[in-house]
């Protein structure tokens, strides 16, 4: 990283914080990258929680065979609303929420590049939340259709279904716009001397993920329309009696949805790049096979989405080419893996709370990125397609994954948001709570998913009975986990110790060198000087 | 590696961050309006109208002040070269969300026409689910009883590509008189495109109402009406938020803004124009004429 | 066979056989607790290798992988007074493991390859049988060979009580149907799917078989038991909300054994075959549609006739079934149809014959509350056909 040029400490304060506005209205209104960070970050969390409470439901439901504590319907609506809202409002907002804060302050940049169109892409999101949760209100009740939407089940939806897909629509909008805003300021807003080569990882991260978001969303944008005209006004896309395929909604849903895998992941790694040579003390191993991996990743990820569609008859030729595709990706995404364990390799570690998670992260991720790889050869994923084999690689990659990385994230920058140190004690006690419950729930799914548990099922045959049990207990008690998480945040900020200047003695990113902690609510007001 | 898109010694000190202001929350709840009415309507919950129509009106309020208050801003001399590069990597990738929405639509006019349809005339599905249907394309699917007839390429589809491609002439003329201070002609050109774009839109009318009442083509008519009118319709609609554009380009135009050297928010709209004339004319080829 | 896959070393082979057959425990168990059910046919089989495969492979990787990361955990700490090294570069070790994982993939993905070409091989069948969804019950249909014309709905067995706790649960809860599929032992079957409303997918573990059963489409598969017993699957589509309801039960038969079958099935499937013509009583409507309702109906509007409004509407009290029979012949026939688009109440007309239509009609006119007294013949129901 550039070496320092000169501190930009202290500097103008001279107009007003807040633009005017005051108490709520300031949130409302703001223009501040920090503020919108801040304002994702919390929204991310409530959706967590929200989408948690879902998923625990769900666990309670299969705690034992039979039907105990909801009926099918609403069974399949809490599958269908958990995997959404925990996939488009706790973790792609969370990261966003990282973005917004992390990446004007890595590029030396005054703030994001279109202030007010950041405002909206966040100011979106409530409202795209709140028409999700009206559909439980509405006569039928939410869709209960799985995350994916799948036609025709969709046509005989209700209400619920029509709000789902503006809701959609809106998030789409949003992430749309804070991707465009992302990629802007990444191109356009850097500081002198800050070439693309020498930025933090995390920002060429978060510049891949944003092309994939711009990409990709609006294919998912195109689906839900589609499904939207098919219930209401005659068209037949996916009805064959008009000539059109239930498998088409099949391919434009994996279109967008492969790439959305890594549009959660991309910036899990970008978060873990950051971390693990600030705990190595020593830089990012391969910095330069970093980006083009990433890269890699993006661009393979458009070329392998019928990997989620190996039991629809298609082609074999078909089969194997998307098995060949899927089987690459295992390629870049070793090179990653490879490099931070290199990046740890003889360096000086310490394990404070971000470094237990990004290594909690390491171990997790991989396991699930090798549980996809073996779903990726169509002979074996014809046997676990659709079960819970399925549902224990995703949570590896996505909650061991990205929240984990995202935990790593929220210690490692909490001390230079708020000024504060969160409790160590109670930081490590968070990573091994969630650590442990975490395999309790989802490791003893692999053995239902290959003894043959479909998924998406509220009652199961009787010799399922012993892993449910575990799995659900382990779900409680890692929802009970993430409450201490919720306490130290809420503790660090009303009660933190004072941070120190620079609390990771490894740190080198230009937040960390070039900015007092806590960063000043205006970071670059004028360009840092870099060498 | 280049130094990004701009160079130090062409940046001015300080970036023009805006100050807080409530348009984009206004925004969100216009389009929450928006959404909650639509789905009432399209449940026949006649109650919907209200929602749409306030939910609209709120948009278009919004849209009024927050592009007031950047053309104001604009031509207070808020934005140097540096803001300049922002809006256009802004739009650029603005307009490749674009496309990449509407190769969602194209994506499905291919899979119906070279996969689906084909497949349920082959002789398993003939044999077992649709018996005597053919498959040749242009299809309504073989449930589809009734008779259609599909929209010739020559006739208003062949004057509509006409009509849209000397509208990316005359627009790019209009560009070019604006970069040589040529007001009057800048104004006349700029005229003239939204007029090309108007008459287009007409015909595209006529060419819906033809379809419904004569030729027996509707939204409902299987694949090949779900696509035809579903990619047509969304590229009206695009050519309509391009009049527009256009429109209120006219009148700052006629308002005197704009200089040889800034003038961003005239080729913003130029651009926007070319790439709705480029979706017309995969159109042209793979809707209407192959 | 086709289906073997040929590895260059017999040795690698024959060890992941060992431990696979180690890990599926006693011969002949029909599920596993840890691992897939053990195979009864070769496709299953080789799936259960390339598992192994993967396994160790991706094991072996781990542990070198990870090794290294603890190593480091351990030795490189700063407690320990590990200094950093400023290393942060090797083109040369980039490139070594970029390759060598490249190899490795393409290593796996052959050997799967030649079982996918094998899987897809639907060709020379002795036996094929279509196989369509409904929600939520599975219709069997032997179009070509031996039993060619038997045709027959499959649904859950498990009765109510037991899934909502009110009984105890039998040993194949959930796992039993009132039909199950017959195929004879060693002769592929090929299945062809299709679905009736929304897609559902036909899984028999056992056998390494899976295709989804989507509407409007035929898609197909195969198998070849080489072992009698009864093999058990579940649909593994999400179709609404009995997804979880509706299984798969196949038995598979010695020759003489499916032989006796198709003929025992063919008599009792035409002594089943309802008279329609003949007039019949009040009595005999209502006892035969109350099994019609339990095996078609309940799931949306329930035992009691309750319904789960405003979902699925209460048929006790309801005033259409108080009112003209015509009206509720033709919801029953042909669905309700909203705005162009069919709700959850699809059209029985092709699933249940005039009788069943018009004792389950009898039975909902004069159960619960509702006391209209009406027989309502097959011949009315015939006569509204369209
Ligand atoms: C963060 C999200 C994320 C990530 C990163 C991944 C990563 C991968 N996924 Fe996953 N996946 C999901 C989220 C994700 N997935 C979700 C949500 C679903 C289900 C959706 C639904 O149906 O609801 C799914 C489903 C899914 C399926 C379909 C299963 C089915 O429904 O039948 C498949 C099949 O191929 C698959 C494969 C892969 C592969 C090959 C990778 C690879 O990218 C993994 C690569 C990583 C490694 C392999 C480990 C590290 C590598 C090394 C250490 C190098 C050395 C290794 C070797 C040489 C072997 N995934
Ligand atoms: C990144 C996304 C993400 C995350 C973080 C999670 C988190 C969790 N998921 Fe998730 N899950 C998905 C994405 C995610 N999931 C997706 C995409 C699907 C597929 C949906 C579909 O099939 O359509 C799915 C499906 C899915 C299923 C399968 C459902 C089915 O097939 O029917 C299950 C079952 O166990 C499950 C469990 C859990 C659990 C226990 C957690 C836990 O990690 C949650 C922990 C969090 C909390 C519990 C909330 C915080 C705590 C509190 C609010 C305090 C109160 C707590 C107590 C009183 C104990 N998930
Ligand atoms: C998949 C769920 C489902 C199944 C199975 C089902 N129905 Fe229905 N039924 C519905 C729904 C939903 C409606 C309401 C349709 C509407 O008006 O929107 C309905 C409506 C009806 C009505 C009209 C009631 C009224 O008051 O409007 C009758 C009569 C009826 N069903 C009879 C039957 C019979 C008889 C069967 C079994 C042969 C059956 N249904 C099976 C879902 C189902
Ligand atoms: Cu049928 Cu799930
Ligand atoms: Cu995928």
């Amino acid at each position: 990283m550039s070496a320092v040029a000169d501190h930009v400490h202290g500097h103008g304060h001279a107009h007003d914080h807040h633009g005017g506005y005051r108490g709520v209205m300031r949130w409302i209104t703001t223009t501040n990258h920090k503020d919108i960070g801040t304002l994702y970050l919390w929204f991310s969390f409530v959706m967590f929680m929200v989408g948690g409470v879902m998923a625990l439901v769900i666990r309670a439901e299969l705690f034992s065979p039979g039907l105990q504590v909801v009926d099918p319907d609403f069974f399949n609506q809490m599958t269908t609303m958990h995997g959404l809202i925990m996939v488009f409002g706790a973790i792609m907002p969370a990261f966003v929420g990282f973005a917004n804060w992390q990446i004007p302050m890595m590029i030396g940049a005054p703030d994001m590049a279109f202030a007010r169109l950041n405002n909206w892409s966040f100011w979106l999101l409530p409202f795209a939340a709140l028409l999700l949760i009206l559909s439980f209100f509405v006569p039928g009740g939410a869709p209960g259709v799985g995350w994916t939407l799948y036609a025709p089940l969709t046509v005989q939806m209700g209400i619920g279904m029509d709000l789902t897909i503006f809701a959609i629509h809106i998030l789409g909008m949003s992430s749309i716009l804070g991707s465009i805003n992302i990629i802007t300021t990444i191109l356009n807003m850097r500081a002198p001397g800050m070439t693309l080569m020498k930025m933090p990882l995390f920002c060429w991260t978060w510049l891949i993920t944003a092309y994939l978001l711009v990409a990709a969303m609006p294919v998912l944008a195109g689906a839900v329309t589609m499904t939207l005209t098919d219930r209401h006004f005659g068209t037949t896309f996916f009805n064959a009696a008009g000539g059109g395929d239930p498998v088409l909604y099949q391919h434009i849903f994996w279109f967008f949805g492969h790439p959305e895998v890594y549009i959660i992941a991309l910036p899990a790694f970008g978060v873990i790049s950051q971390v693990i040579p600030a705990f190595s003390r020593k830089p990012l191993f391969g910095y330069a096979s970093m980006v083009y991996a990433t890269a890699a990743i993006a661009i393979l990820s458009f070329i392998v989405w019928a990997h989620h569609m190996y039991t629809v008859g298609m082609p074999v030729t078909g089969q194997l080419f998307f098995m060949y595709a899927t089987t690459l990706i295992a390629v870049p995404t070793g090179v990653k893996v490879f490099n931070w364990v290199a990046t740890m390799w003889r360096g000086s570690l310490t394990f404070e709370t971000p470094m237990l998670f990004a290594i909690g992260f390491l171990f997790l991720f991989t396991m699930g990125g090798f549980t996809g790889l073996v779903l990726s050869l169509v002979p074996i994923d014809i046997q676990l397609h659709d079960t819970y084999y399925v549902v224990a690689h995703f949570h590896y990659v996505m909650v061991a994954g990205a929240l984990f990385a995202a935990f790593a994230g929220v210690y490692f920058w909490l001390p230079k948001w708020t000024g504060r140190m969160y409790d160590e004690t109670l930081g490590k006690w968070h990573f091994w709570l969630s650590m442990i419950f975490f395999n309790i729930t989802f490791f003893v799914q692999h053995f239902l998913g290959l003894a043959g548990m479909p998924r998406r099922i509220p009652d199961y045959p009787l010799m399922f009975e012993t892993w449910n049990k575990i799995s659900s207990i382990g779900a409680f008690g890692f929802g009970l986990s993430q409450l201490l998480f919720l306490y130290i945040v809420l503790k660090a900020i009303r009660s933190g110790e004072k941070a120190p200047e620079k609390p990771w003695e490894g740190a080198d990113s230009l937040e960390w060198t070039h900015l007092p902690t806590p960063a000043p609510y205006h970071s670059f007001e004028t360009a840092p000087v870099l060498k | 590696m280049a130094q990004g898109a701009t160079t130090p010694h062409e940046r001015q000190a300080h970036y023009w961050v805006p100050a807080p202001m409530p348009w984009p929350i206004m925004g969100s709840i216009a389009l929450f309006l928006m959404a909650l009415g639509a789905v009432f309507v399209f449940n026949s919950l006649r109650a919907g109208w209200v929602s749409l129509a306030a939910g609209s009106m709120l948009l278009l309020y919004m849209m009024f002040r927050w592009f007031g208050d950047v053309i104001r801003e604009s031509e207070g001399g808020r934005y140097g070269r540096w803001e300049d590069v922002s809006f256009r990597w802004g739009m650029s990738w603005f307009i490749f969300s674009e496309v990449m929405f509407f190769a969602a639509f194209f994506g499905a006019l291919f899979y119906v026409r070279v996969l689906s349809v084909p497949d349920l005339a082959s002789i398993t599905h003939r044999e077992m689910l649709w018996p005597g249907f053919e498959g040749h394309w242009p299809s309504a699917g073989p449930a589809f009883e009734e008779k259609f007839t599909p929209m010739a390429a020559w006739g208003i589809p062949a004057i509509n590509t006409l009509l849209l491609l000397s509208s990316g002439v005359t627009v790019t003329i209009a560009h070019w008189a604006l970069k040589e201070n040529r007001r009057g002609m800048l104004n006349l050109f700029l005229l003239l495109t939204i007029l090309l774009g108007v008459v287009f839109l007409g015909l595209q009318v006529y060419e819906y109402g033809h379809a419904y009442a004569e030729l027996n083509l509707k939204l409902s008519t299987g694949a090949y009406g779900s696509t035809f009118f579903m990619l047509t319709g969304f590229h009206g609609f695009h050519v309509t938020v391009g009049v527009i554009m256009l429109t209120v380009i006219l009148l700052r135009c006629l308002a005197g803004h704009f200089r040889p050297d800034h003038h961003f928010a005239f080729e913003g709209v130029a651009w926007y124009w070319h790439f709705v004339d480029v979706v017309w004319l995969g159109l042209f080829v793979f809707v209407y004429w192959l | 066979m086709a289906t073997t896959i040929h590895c260059k070393s017999t040795m690698l082979r024959t060890a992941f056989a060992a431990i696979a057959l180690a890990a599926a425990g006693s011969a002949g168990a029909i599920q596993s607790k840890y691992n897939l059910a053990p195979p009864v046919t070769a496709i299953a089989r080789d799936i259960h290798w390339l598992h192994w495969m993967m396994l160790i492979i991706c094991g072996v990787i781990f542990v070198a992988v990870f090794g290294v990361m603890f190593y480091s955990i351990w030795a490189h700490r700063k407690s320990k007074g590990a200094q950093p090294a400023d290393f942060h570069e090797s083109t040369k070790v980039e490139v070594v493991w970029t390759v060598i994982p490249f190899l490795i993939v393409i290593g796996m993905a052959l050997p799967a390859t030649k079982t996918v070409v094998a899987m897809k091989d639907t060709t020379n069948a002795d036996l094929t049988i279509k196989v369509t969804g409904y929600q939520w019950k599975w219709g069997y249909d032997y179009l070509k060979g031996e039993g060619e014309g038997i045709s027959f709905m499959s649904r859950l067995a498990t009765p109510r009580e037991q899934i909502e706790g009110r009984q105890a649960k039998g040993e194949h809860y959930l796992l039993e149907v009132d039909n199950e599929l017959v195929v004879p032992v060693g002769k592929k079957v090929r299945v062809l799917t299709t679905a009736a409303d929304v897609v559902h997918s036909w899984w028999i573990p056992a056998f390494g078989t899976k295709q989804d059963a989507i509407p409007g489409f035929i898609r197909d598969t195969w198998f070849r038991a080489d072992k009698t017993g009864v093999y058990r699957g579940q649909c593994v589509e999400l179709c609404g909300k009995e997804h979880g309801f509706m299984p798969i039960v196949v038995r598979v038969v010695s020759q003489e054994d499916y032989t006796k079958w198709v003929g025992e099935k063919k008599k009792q499937l035409a002594a089943l075959a309802d008279d329609p013509n003949r007039p019949w009583t009040l009595a005999e409507l209502k006892a035969r549609g109350e099994k019609v309702y339990a095996a078609n109906c309940v799931a949306c509007h329930q035992a009691n006739g309750k319904g789960a409004p405003p979902a699925f509407p209460a048929l006790d009290g309801s005033p259409l079934v108080l009112g003209p029979k015509e009206k509720q012949i033709d919801i029953v026939l042909n669905g309700v149809v909203k705005d162009g688009k069919p709700t959850a109440m699809a059209a029985f007309g092709k699933q249940l014959n005039d009788v069943e239509i018009a004792a389950v009609i009898t039975f909902t006119r004069n159960n619960w509350g509702n006391q209209t007294g009406d027989a309502v013949q097959p011949a009315e129901v015939k006569a509204l056909r369209k």
